[in-house]
Protein backbone atom coordinates (compact mmCIF):
# COMPACT_ATOMS: atom_id res chain seq x y z
CA UNK A 1 0.00 0.00 0.00
CA UNK A 2 1.45 3.02 -0.55
CA UNK A 3 2.22 6.14 1.56
CA UNK A 4 -1.26 8.36 0.55
CA UNK A 5 -3.49 5.11 0.22
CA UNK A 6 -2.61 4.23 4.34
CA UNK A 7 -3.27 8.05 5.07
CA UNK A 8 -6.51 7.54 2.75
CA UNK A 9 -7.25 4.78 4.58
CA UNK A 10 -7.14 5.82 8.35
CA UNK A 11 -8.77 9.28 7.39
CA UNK A 12 -11.69 6.75 6.18
CA UNK A 13 -11.45 4.97 9.32
CA UNK A 14 -12.32 7.95 11.44
CA UNK A 15 -14.84 9.16 9.14
CA UNK A 16 -16.74 5.49 8.22
CA UNK A 17 -19.65 6.63 10.68
CA UNK A 18 -20.83 9.88 10.10
CA UNK A 19 -19.93 10.46 5.92
CA UNK A 20 -20.53 8.27 3.15
CA UNK A 21 -16.77 9.33 1.33
CA UNK A 22 -14.86 6.51 -0.02
CA UNK A 23 -11.26 5.73 0.39
CA UNK A 24 -10.52 6.38 -3.43
CA UNK A 25 -11.77 9.39 -3.07
CA UNK A 26 -9.95 10.44 -0.33
CA UNK A 27 -6.88 9.63 -1.56
CA UNK A 28 -7.55 11.59 -5.02
CA UNK A 29 -7.86 14.37 -2.90
CA UNK A 30 -4.32 13.79 -1.08
CA UNK A 31 -2.96 13.10 -4.21
CA UNK A 32 -3.90 16.54 -5.68
CA UNK A 33 -2.90 18.14 -2.76
CA UNK A 34 0.41 16.34 -2.42
CA UNK A 35 1.65 16.06 -6.44
CA UNK A 36 -0.29 19.33 -7.53
CA UNK A 37 0.30 21.65 -4.92
CA UNK A 38 3.04 19.88 -2.59
CA UNK A 39 1.91 20.10 0.58
CA UNK A 40 3.49 17.86 2.71
CA UNK A 41 1.37 14.72 3.16
CA UNK A 42 0.68 15.54 6.87
CA UNK A 43 -0.24 19.17 6.12
CA UNK A 44 -2.38 17.48 3.25
CA UNK A 45 -4.17 14.78 5.37
CA UNK A 46 -5.15 17.30 7.80
CA UNK A 47 -6.65 19.65 5.72
CA UNK A 48 -8.89 17.02 4.07
CA UNK A 49 -9.74 16.06 7.46
CA UNK A 50 -10.99 19.34 8.50
CA UNK A 51 -12.90 19.65 5.40
CA UNK A 52 -14.54 16.25 6.45
CA UNK A 53 -15.00 17.95 10.14
CA UNK A 54 -17.29 20.70 8.47
CA UNK A 55 -19.14 18.64 6.43
CA UNK A 56 -19.92 15.94 9.16
CA UNK A 57 -20.48 19.13 11.60
CA UNK A 58 -18.24 17.44 14.26
CA UNK A 59 -14.82 19.18 16.39
CA UNK A 60 -11.56 17.40 15.87
CA UNK A 61 -11.64 15.89 19.47
CA UNK A 62 -14.85 14.05 18.54
CA UNK A 63 -12.81 12.64 16.09
CA UNK A 64 -11.46 8.44 17.18
CA UNK A 65 -7.91 7.66 15.60
CA UNK A 66 -10.02 4.97 14.10
CA UNK A 67 -8.03 2.15 15.88
CA UNK A 68 -6.89 3.35 19.65
CA UNK A 69 -4.49 1.15 22.31
CA UNK A 70 -5.35 -0.33 25.44
CA UNK A 71 -2.42 1.26 27.86
CA UNK A 72 -1.60 1.77 31.22
CA UNK A 73 -1.83 4.54 32.87
CA UNK A 74 2.38 4.35 32.81
CA UNK A 75 2.04 3.91 29.64
CA UNK A 76 1.42 7.84 28.85
CA UNK A 77 4.52 9.45 27.42
CA UNK A 78 3.08 11.63 24.71
CA UNK A 79 0.31 13.85 23.87
CA UNK A 80 -2.59 14.14 21.64
CA UNK A 81 -2.99 10.01 21.76
CA UNK A 82 -6.61 8.06 21.66
CA UNK A 83 -6.17 5.58 24.49
CA UNK A 84 -8.33 2.63 26.18
CA UNK A 85 -7.63 2.40 30.00
CA UNK A 86 -9.31 0.42 32.58
CA UNK A 87 -9.28 2.50 35.12
CA UNK A 88 -10.67 3.28 39.13
CA UNK A 89 -11.19 7.10 39.76
CA UNK A 90 -9.31 7.78 42.75
CA UNK A 91 -10.22 11.21 43.14
CA UNK A 92 -13.03 14.04 42.21
CA UNK A 93 -11.95 17.75 42.47
CA UNK A 94 -13.90 21.08 41.97
CA UNK A 95 -14.01 22.00 38.62
CA UNK A 96 -12.41 25.42 38.20
CA UNK A 97 -14.45 26.19 34.94
CA UNK A 98 -17.89 25.63 33.71
CA UNK A 99 -16.62 23.98 30.37
CA UNK A 100 -15.51 21.32 32.45
CA UNK A 101 -18.09 18.69 34.01
CA UNK A 102 -15.76 16.75 35.66
CA UNK A 103 -12.04 16.40 37.24
CA UNK A 104 -10.02 14.46 39.29
CA UNK A 105 -7.71 11.32 39.69
CA UNK A 106 -7.82 8.18 37.64
CA UNK A 107 -5.31 5.11 38.61
CA UNK A 108 -4.52 1.42 37.64
CA UNK A 109 -2.43 -0.69 38.84
CA UNK A 110 0.85 1.12 36.85
CA UNK A 111 -0.19 4.83 38.22
CA UNK A 112 -2.26 7.41 38.16
CA UNK A 113 -3.03 10.73 36.15
CA UNK A 114 -5.78 13.56 36.39
CA UNK A 115 -8.73 13.30 33.83
CA UNK A 116 -10.50 16.50 32.70
CA UNK A 117 -14.43 15.54 31.63
CA UNK A 118 -15.83 18.61 29.26
CA UNK A 119 -19.40 19.35 30.03
CA UNK A 120 -20.53 19.72 26.37
CA UNK A 121 -19.67 15.98 25.86
CA UNK A 122 -22.82 14.87 27.78
CA UNK A 123 -21.01 11.87 29.43
CA UNK A 124 -22.51 9.89 32.30
CA UNK A 125 -21.01 11.36 35.56
CA UNK A 126 -18.10 9.30 36.94
CA UNK A 127 -18.51 8.10 40.58
CA UNK A 128 -15.36 8.02 42.90
CA UNK A 129 -14.04 4.62 43.64
CA UNK A 130 -15.84 3.19 40.88
CA UNK A 131 -13.80 1.05 38.48
CA UNK A 132 -14.51 1.79 34.16
CA UNK A 133 -13.42 0.64 30.77
CA UNK A 134 -12.89 4.28 29.12
CA UNK A 135 -12.70 3.55 25.59
CA UNK A 136 -10.90 6.39 23.25
CA UNK A 137 -9.63 9.16 25.79
CA UNK A 138 -6.92 11.10 24.35
CA UNK A 139 -3.65 12.56 26.50
CA UNK A 140 -2.51 15.71 27.07
CA UNK A 141 0.43 17.05 28.50
CA UNK A 142 0.95 20.31 30.24
CA UNK A 143 4.89 21.12 31.65
CA UNK A 144 5.58 17.67 31.37
CA UNK A 145 2.59 16.02 33.17
CA UNK A 146 -0.34 14.31 31.22
CA UNK A 147 -3.57 14.19 31.52
CA UNK A 148 -6.43 12.54 29.69
CA UNK A 149 -9.29 14.21 28.69
CA UNK A 150 -12.79 12.51 27.92
CA UNK A 151 -14.69 14.05 25.22
CA UNK A 152 -17.95 12.66 22.99
CA UNK A 153 -16.34 10.43 21.16
CA UNK A 154 -15.42 8.22 24.58
CA UNK A 155 -17.47 5.08 25.70
CA UNK A 156 -17.68 4.46 29.13
CA UNK A 157 -18.56 1.08 30.53
CA UNK A 158 -18.54 0.66 34.19
CA UNK A 159 -16.99 -2.42 35.73
CA UNK A 160 -18.14 -4.79 38.39
CA UNK A 161 -14.90 -5.17 39.71
CA UNK A 162 -11.62 -3.59 41.88
CA UNK A 163 -8.44 -2.62 41.09
CA UNK A 164 -5.28 -2.24 43.39
CA UNK A 165 -4.20 1.43 42.13
CA UNK A 166 -0.31 1.37 42.04
CA UNK A 167 2.04 4.30 43.69
CA UNK A 168 3.84 6.03 40.63
CA UNK A 169 6.44 7.91 43.63
CA UNK A 170 9.30 9.09 42.44
CA UNK A 171 12.53 8.17 44.55
CA UNK A 172 15.75 10.52 44.88
CA UNK A 173 18.51 10.62 46.71
CA UNK A 174 21.18 13.35 47.23
CA UNK A 175 23.40 15.57 49.38
CA UNK A 176 20.54 18.36 51.31
CA UNK A 177 22.20 21.06 50.10
CA UNK A 178 20.07 24.22 50.72
CA UNK A 179 16.96 25.00 52.55
CA UNK A 180 15.12 27.55 50.44
CA UNK A 181 13.20 30.47 52.07
CA UNK A 182 9.52 29.94 53.20
CA UNK A 183 10.73 26.87 55.81
CA UNK A 184 10.31 26.38 58.92
CA UNK A 185 8.03 27.16 61.08
CA UNK A 186 5.29 29.26 58.72
CA UNK A 187 1.75 30.42 58.91
CA UNK A 188 -1.10 29.23 56.72
CA UNK A 189 -4.28 31.39 55.95
CA UNK A 190 -6.86 29.36 57.87
CA UNK A 191 -9.84 30.55 55.25
CA UNK A 192 -11.15 27.31 53.73
CA UNK A 193 -9.27 25.12 51.07
CA UNK A 194 -6.84 28.15 51.26
CA UNK A 195 -3.62 27.07 52.85
CA UNK A 196 -1.55 29.60 51.43
CA UNK A 197 1.64 30.44 53.32
CA UNK A 198 0.91 34.11 55.05
CA UNK A 199 3.73 36.58 54.28
CA UNK A 200 4.35 39.20 57.02
CA UNK A 201 0.96 37.92 58.37
CA UNK A 202 -1.12 38.59 54.98
CA UNK A 203 -2.61 36.04 52.63
CA UNK A 204 -2.26 36.37 49.16
CA UNK A 205 -6.09 35.95 48.99
CA UNK A 206 -7.57 37.12 51.67
CA UNK A 207 -5.11 39.94 53.54
CA UNK A 208 -4.60 39.86 56.93
CA UNK A 209 -6.02 36.63 58.56
CA UNK A 210 -4.88 35.06 62.08
CA UNK A 211 -2.97 32.17 60.65
CA UNK A 212 -2.24 28.32 61.75
CA UNK A 213 1.02 27.46 62.86
CA UNK A 214 2.78 24.65 60.18
CA UNK A 215 6.11 23.35 59.59
CA UNK A 216 7.54 22.76 56.30
CA UNK A 217 11.19 22.44 54.53
CA UNK A 218 11.60 23.20 50.80
CA UNK A 219 14.84 21.90 50.10
CA UNK A 220 17.28 20.50 47.58
CA UNK A 221 18.99 17.55 47.03
CA UNK A 222 21.79 17.28 45.37
CA UNK A 223 23.49 14.07 43.87
CA UNK A 224 26.26 15.82 41.83
CA UNK A 225 24.51 15.13 38.33
CA UNK A 226 21.29 17.00 39.18
CA UNK A 227 19.01 18.80 41.61
CA UNK A 228 15.92 17.53 43.27
CA UNK A 229 13.24 20.03 45.33
CA UNK A 230 11.39 18.68 47.85
CA UNK A 231 9.21 19.50 49.90
CA UNK A 232 8.65 18.21 53.36
CA UNK A 233 5.46 17.99 54.96
CA UNK A 234 4.58 18.60 58.55
CA UNK A 235 4.84 15.03 59.59
CA UNK A 236 7.98 14.40 57.10
CA UNK A 237 9.70 17.81 58.89
CA UNK A 238 9.16 16.46 62.27
CA UNK A 239 10.62 13.07 60.87
CA UNK A 240 13.77 14.89 59.41
CA UNK A 241 14.68 17.32 62.30
CA UNK A 242 13.25 15.94 65.44
CA UNK A 243 11.27 19.16 65.97
CA UNK A 244 7.62 19.25 66.47
CA UNK A 245 5.34 21.73 65.78
CA UNK A 246 4.99 22.19 69.47
CA UNK A 247 8.52 22.39 70.18
CA UNK A 248 8.92 24.68 67.22
CA UNK A 249 6.30 27.13 68.55
CA UNK A 250 7.40 27.47 71.95
CA UNK A 251 11.58 28.22 70.65
CA UNK A 252 9.89 30.74 68.51
CA UNK A 253 8.27 31.97 71.41
CA UNK A 254 10.92 32.39 73.40
CA UNK A 255 13.18 33.93 70.97
CA UNK A 256 10.52 36.35 69.79
CA UNK A 257 11.33 35.40 66.59
CA UNK A 258 10.27 32.45 63.86
CA UNK A 259 13.36 32.63 62.26
CA UNK A 260 14.87 30.29 64.83
CA UNK A 261 13.60 27.15 64.45
CA UNK A 262 14.88 27.16 60.63
CA UNK A 263 18.24 28.34 61.78
CA UNK A 264 18.15 25.19 64.25
CA UNK A 265 16.95 22.52 61.14
CA UNK A 266 19.32 24.36 58.69
CA UNK A 267 22.19 22.91 61.30
CA UNK A 268 20.52 18.94 61.71
CA UNK A 269 19.70 18.47 58.03
CA UNK A 270 21.88 20.31 55.59
CA UNK A 271 24.76 18.55 54.01
CA UNK A 272 23.48 15.20 55.14
CA UNK A 273 22.83 12.67 52.90
CA UNK A 274 19.25 11.47 52.52
CA UNK A 275 16.39 9.44 50.02
CA UNK A 276 13.09 10.39 49.65
CA UNK A 277 10.32 8.96 48.20
CA UNK A 278 6.64 10.68 47.02
CA UNK A 279 4.41 11.41 44.57
CA UNK A 280 5.90 14.61 42.33
CA UNK A 281 3.82 18.06 42.18
CA UNK A 282 4.89 20.13 39.46
CA UNK A 283 8.67 20.62 39.93
CA UNK A 284 8.99 19.23 43.45
CA UNK A 285 9.01 15.91 44.83
CA UNK A 286 6.80 15.58 48.16
CA UNK A 287 8.35 13.26 50.96
CA UNK A 288 7.14 10.75 52.19
CA UNK A 289 8.93 8.62 53.32
CA UNK A 290 12.80 9.57 54.12
CA UNK A 291 15.65 7.71 54.68
CA UNK A 292 19.17 9.14 56.02
CA UNK A 293 22.35 7.69 53.95
CA UNK A 294 24.71 6.86 56.22
CA UNK A 295 28.29 4.99 55.25
CA UNK A 296 28.95 4.23 52.03
CA UNK A 297 28.02 0.37 50.90
CA UNK A 298 30.06 0.30 47.34
CA UNK A 299 33.22 1.38 47.95
CA UNK A 300 34.49 -1.71 46.95
CA UNK A 301 32.76 -1.70 43.39
CA UNK A 302 33.98 1.93 42.99
CA UNK A 303 37.44 0.84 43.62
CA UNK A 304 37.55 -1.96 41.51
CA UNK A 305 36.13 0.34 38.80
CA UNK A 306 38.61 3.01 39.49
CA UNK A 307 42.03 0.30 39.40
CA UNK A 308 39.96 -1.57 35.71
CA UNK A 309 40.66 1.73 33.99
CA UNK B 1 18.01 22.25 29.63
CA UNK B 2 15.86 25.47 29.23
CA UNK B 3 17.39 28.72 28.47
CA UNK B 4 15.31 31.13 29.95
CA UNK B 5 14.46 29.75 33.62
CA UNK B 6 17.36 30.21 35.39
CA UNK B 7 18.00 26.50 36.88
CA UNK B 8 20.25 25.67 39.98
CA UNK B 9 23.59 25.03 39.52
CA UNK B 10 24.44 21.47 40.51
CA UNK B 11 27.31 21.21 43.15
CA UNK B 12 30.23 18.96 41.72
CA UNK B 13 32.17 16.70 43.55
CA UNK B 14 35.42 16.84 43.12
CA UNK B 15 38.45 15.23 45.56
CA UNK B 16 40.91 18.56 47.01
CA UNK B 17 43.38 17.59 44.57
CA UNK B 18 41.67 18.32 41.20
CA UNK B 19 39.40 21.22 43.05
CA UNK B 20 42.78 23.28 43.97
CA UNK B 21 43.94 22.52 40.16
CA UNK B 22 40.71 24.36 38.60
CA UNK B 23 42.67 27.58 38.36
CA UNK B 24 40.66 28.64 34.62
CA UNK B 25 37.50 30.15 34.92
CA UNK B 26 34.92 31.47 32.52
CA UNK B 27 31.57 32.85 31.82
CA UNK B 28 29.06 31.45 29.53
CA UNK B 29 27.40 34.77 28.47
CA UNK B 30 28.77 38.55 28.62
CA UNK B 31 25.78 39.28 31.14
CA UNK B 32 27.10 40.74 34.39
CA UNK B 33 25.13 38.55 36.81
CA UNK B 34 25.83 35.16 34.32
CA UNK B 35 27.28 32.55 36.52
CA UNK B 36 30.79 32.42 36.90
CA UNK B 37 32.65 28.58 36.30
CA UNK B 38 35.39 26.58 37.06
CA UNK B 39 36.81 24.57 34.53
CA UNK B 40 37.89 21.50 36.27
CA UNK B 41 40.54 19.31 34.75
CA UNK B 42 38.33 16.36 34.33
CA UNK B 43 36.15 18.17 32.17
CA UNK B 44 33.50 19.69 33.71
CA UNK B 45 31.94 23.17 34.71
CA UNK B 46 32.09 24.08 38.48
CA UNK B 47 30.28 26.79 39.85
CA UNK B 48 28.98 24.82 42.78
CA UNK B 49 30.30 22.34 44.52
CA UNK B 50 29.49 20.06 47.87
CA UNK B 51 33.24 18.83 49.71
CA UNK B 52 33.55 17.39 52.92
CA UNK B 53 36.48 16.25 54.85
CA UNK B 54 38.46 17.08 58.17
CA UNK B 55 38.04 20.42 59.64
CA UNK B 56 41.71 20.54 61.00
CA UNK B 57 42.11 24.56 61.90
CA UNK B 58 40.55 27.63 61.47
CA UNK B 59 41.60 30.88 62.26
CA UNK B 60 40.11 34.59 62.01
CA UNK B 61 43.03 36.10 59.54
CA UNK B 62 40.48 39.19 59.40
CA UNK B 63 41.97 42.83 59.72
CA UNK B 64 39.38 45.04 60.70
CA UNK B 65 36.18 42.75 60.66
CA UNK B 66 36.02 39.13 61.27
CA UNK B 67 37.07 36.59 58.41
CA UNK B 68 37.68 33.21 59.61
CA UNK B 69 39.87 30.66 57.13
CA UNK B 70 39.46 26.92 57.76
CA UNK B 71 41.07 23.76 56.90
CA UNK B 72 39.67 21.15 55.51
CA UNK B 73 41.38 17.74 54.70
CA UNK B 74 40.02 15.09 52.24
CA UNK B 75 42.25 11.69 51.51
CA UNK B 76 44.14 13.78 48.22
CA UNK B 77 44.59 17.14 49.76
CA UNK B 78 42.93 19.99 51.55
CA UNK B 79 40.64 22.71 50.87
CA UNK B 80 41.24 26.18 51.98
CA UNK B 81 37.44 27.78 52.91
CA UNK B 82 37.34 31.58 53.68
CA UNK B 83 34.02 32.95 55.22
CA UNK B 84 33.17 36.63 56.66
CA UNK B 85 30.51 39.05 57.48
CA UNK B 86 28.36 38.11 54.61
CA UNK B 87 28.66 34.36 55.08
CA UNK B 88 27.37 34.96 58.75
CA UNK B 89 26.03 31.40 59.25
CA UNK B 90 29.51 29.61 57.86
CA UNK B 91 31.40 32.10 59.77
CA UNK B 92 29.75 31.08 63.05
CA UNK B 93 30.38 27.39 62.40
CA UNK B 94 33.89 28.23 61.78
CA UNK B 95 34.29 30.57 64.89
CA UNK B 96 32.84 27.89 66.91
CA UNK B 97 33.72 24.34 65.66
CA UNK B 98 35.93 22.11 67.73
CA UNK B 99 38.83 20.77 65.47
CA UNK B 100 39.42 18.10 64.39
CA UNK B 101 35.52 17.55 63.12
CA UNK B 102 33.76 16.23 59.70
CA UNK B 103 32.51 18.92 57.98
CA UNK B 104 30.66 19.27 54.71
CA UNK B 105 30.46 22.36 53.03
CA UNK B 106 28.23 23.59 49.93
CA UNK B 107 30.27 26.30 48.15
CA UNK B 108 31.70 28.35 45.18
CA UNK B 109 34.80 27.93 43.67
CA UNK B 110 36.99 31.27 44.01
CA UNK B 111 40.28 31.97 42.08
CA UNK B 112 42.78 34.81 43.59
CA UNK B 113 46.61 35.20 42.38
CA UNK B 114 48.82 35.32 44.84
CA UNK B 115 51.66 38.05 44.57
CA UNK B 116 54.37 35.48 43.17
CA UNK B 117 51.58 35.34 40.16
CA UNK B 118 49.98 31.69 41.71
CA UNK B 119 46.56 31.52 41.24
CA UNK B 120 44.97 29.60 43.86
CA UNK B 121 41.75 27.85 44.37
CA UNK B 122 39.86 28.64 47.71
CA UNK B 123 36.20 27.55 48.43
CA UNK B 124 33.58 30.20 49.80
CA UNK B 125 30.85 28.16 51.61
CA UNK B 126 27.44 28.84 51.44
CA UNK B 127 26.89 26.76 54.13
CA UNK B 128 29.30 24.30 56.63
CA UNK B 129 28.10 21.75 58.51
CA UNK B 130 29.51 19.05 61.10
CA UNK B 131 28.92 15.95 60.27
CA UNK B 132 29.46 12.03 61.44
CA UNK B 133 32.60 10.36 59.70
CA UNK B 134 29.34 8.00 57.86
CA UNK B 135 28.71 11.02 55.88
CA UNK B 136 32.52 12.32 55.39
CA UNK B 137 32.74 8.66 53.85
CA UNK B 138 29.50 8.31 51.32
CA UNK B 139 31.00 11.36 50.15
CA UNK B 140 34.04 10.26 49.32
CA UNK B 141 33.15 7.20 47.66
CA UNK B 142 30.20 9.76 45.77
CA UNK B 143 33.25 12.31 44.73
CA UNK B 144 35.24 8.71 43.64
CA UNK B 145 32.51 7.97 41.75
CA UNK B 146 32.00 11.47 39.81
CA UNK B 147 35.58 11.55 39.07
CA UNK B 148 35.86 8.35 37.23
CA UNK B 149 32.62 9.32 35.40
CA UNK B 150 34.04 12.34 34.05
CA UNK B 151 37.50 10.47 33.38
CA UNK B 152 35.54 7.98 31.48
CA UNK B 153 33.40 10.71 29.53
CA UNK B 154 37.15 12.53 28.64
CA UNK B 155 38.54 9.88 27.24
CA UNK B 156 35.16 8.73 25.72
CA UNK B 157 34.67 11.52 23.44
CA UNK B 158 36.82 9.90 21.07
CA UNK B 159 35.28 6.30 22.09
CA UNK B 160 31.76 7.64 23.07
CA UNK B 161 30.54 6.14 25.87
CA UNK B 162 28.13 8.39 27.46
CA UNK B 163 28.64 9.29 30.99
CA UNK B 164 26.16 8.02 33.59
CA UNK B 165 23.10 10.18 33.68
CA UNK B 166 25.17 13.23 32.19
CA UNK B 167 24.98 14.77 28.96
CA UNK B 168 27.87 13.57 26.58
CA UNK B 169 27.92 16.76 24.28
CA UNK B 170 28.19 19.07 27.37
CA UNK B 171 30.70 16.77 28.58
CA UNK B 172 32.81 16.45 25.67
CA UNK B 173 32.50 20.44 25.63
CA UNK B 174 34.24 20.99 28.57
CA UNK B 175 36.41 18.07 28.38
CA UNK B 176 37.46 19.97 25.24
CA UNK B 177 37.96 22.89 27.34
CA UNK B 178 40.30 20.91 29.97
CA UNK B 179 42.26 19.65 27.43
CA UNK B 180 43.47 22.85 26.18
CA UNK B 181 43.95 24.56 29.23
CA UNK B 182 45.61 22.16 31.27
CA UNK B 183 46.66 19.53 28.80
CA UNK B 184 46.06 17.37 32.47
CA UNK B 185 47.42 14.31 33.50
CA UNK B 186 44.13 12.06 34.03
CA UNK B 187 45.95 9.30 35.64
CA UNK B 188 46.86 11.40 38.81
CA UNK B 189 43.11 11.76 39.05
CA UNK B 190 42.20 8.54 38.75
CA UNK B 191 45.19 7.62 41.26
CA UNK B 192 43.74 10.06 43.69
CA UNK B 193 40.53 8.13 43.59
CA UNK B 194 41.69 4.63 44.20
CA UNK B 195 44.44 6.24 47.20
CA UNK B 196 40.92 8.04 48.63
CA UNK B 197 39.00 4.51 48.26
CA UNK B 198 41.79 2.31 49.60
CA UNK B 199 41.99 4.74 53.27
CA UNK B 200 38.40 4.21 53.23
CA UNK B 201 39.20 0.07 53.35
CA UNK B 202 42.07 0.14 55.59
CA UNK B 203 40.12 2.25 57.72
CA UNK B 204 37.25 0.16 57.59
CA UNK B 205 39.74 -2.99 58.64
CA UNK B 206 41.12 -0.81 61.52
CA UNK B 207 37.47 -0.15 62.73
CA UNK B 208 36.76 -4.35 62.55
CA UNK B 209 40.66 -4.94 63.97
CA UNK B 210 39.05 -2.24 67.13
CA UNK B 211 36.15 -4.10 67.50
CA UNK B 212 37.67 -7.83 67.46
Amino acid sequence: MTDLREHAVDVHEQFSDSLDVGVDEIESRLETLVSEYRVPVDEARRSIVSTYLDEADMDREDLSGGSTESASVADIDAPEEWLDVTVKVVDLWEPNADSIAQVGLLGDETGTVKFTKWAKSELPELEEGAVYRLEGVVTDEYQGRFSVKLNSATTIEELDTDLEVGDDDTEVEGALVDIQSGSGLIKRCPEEDCTRVLQNGRCSEHGDVEGEFDLRIKGVLDDGIEIHETIFNQESTEELTGISLEEAQEMAMDALDTEVVVEEMRETVLGRYYRVSGPTLGRYVLANDIERLGAPTDAERVLIRARSM
Amino acid sequence: MSASVPTREVARRAFATEFNDATYTFKESDDDRAPVYSLLPTGQRANRVFVAGTLTETEDVGNDSEYWRGRIVDPTGTFFTYAGQYQPEATSVLREAETPAYVTVVGKPRTYETDEGDVNVSLRPESISVVDGATRNRWVVETAERTLDRIEAFGGAASKTPPEGGDAVAADEYAAMADTQYDPELSTYRDAVISALEDLESEADEELAAEA
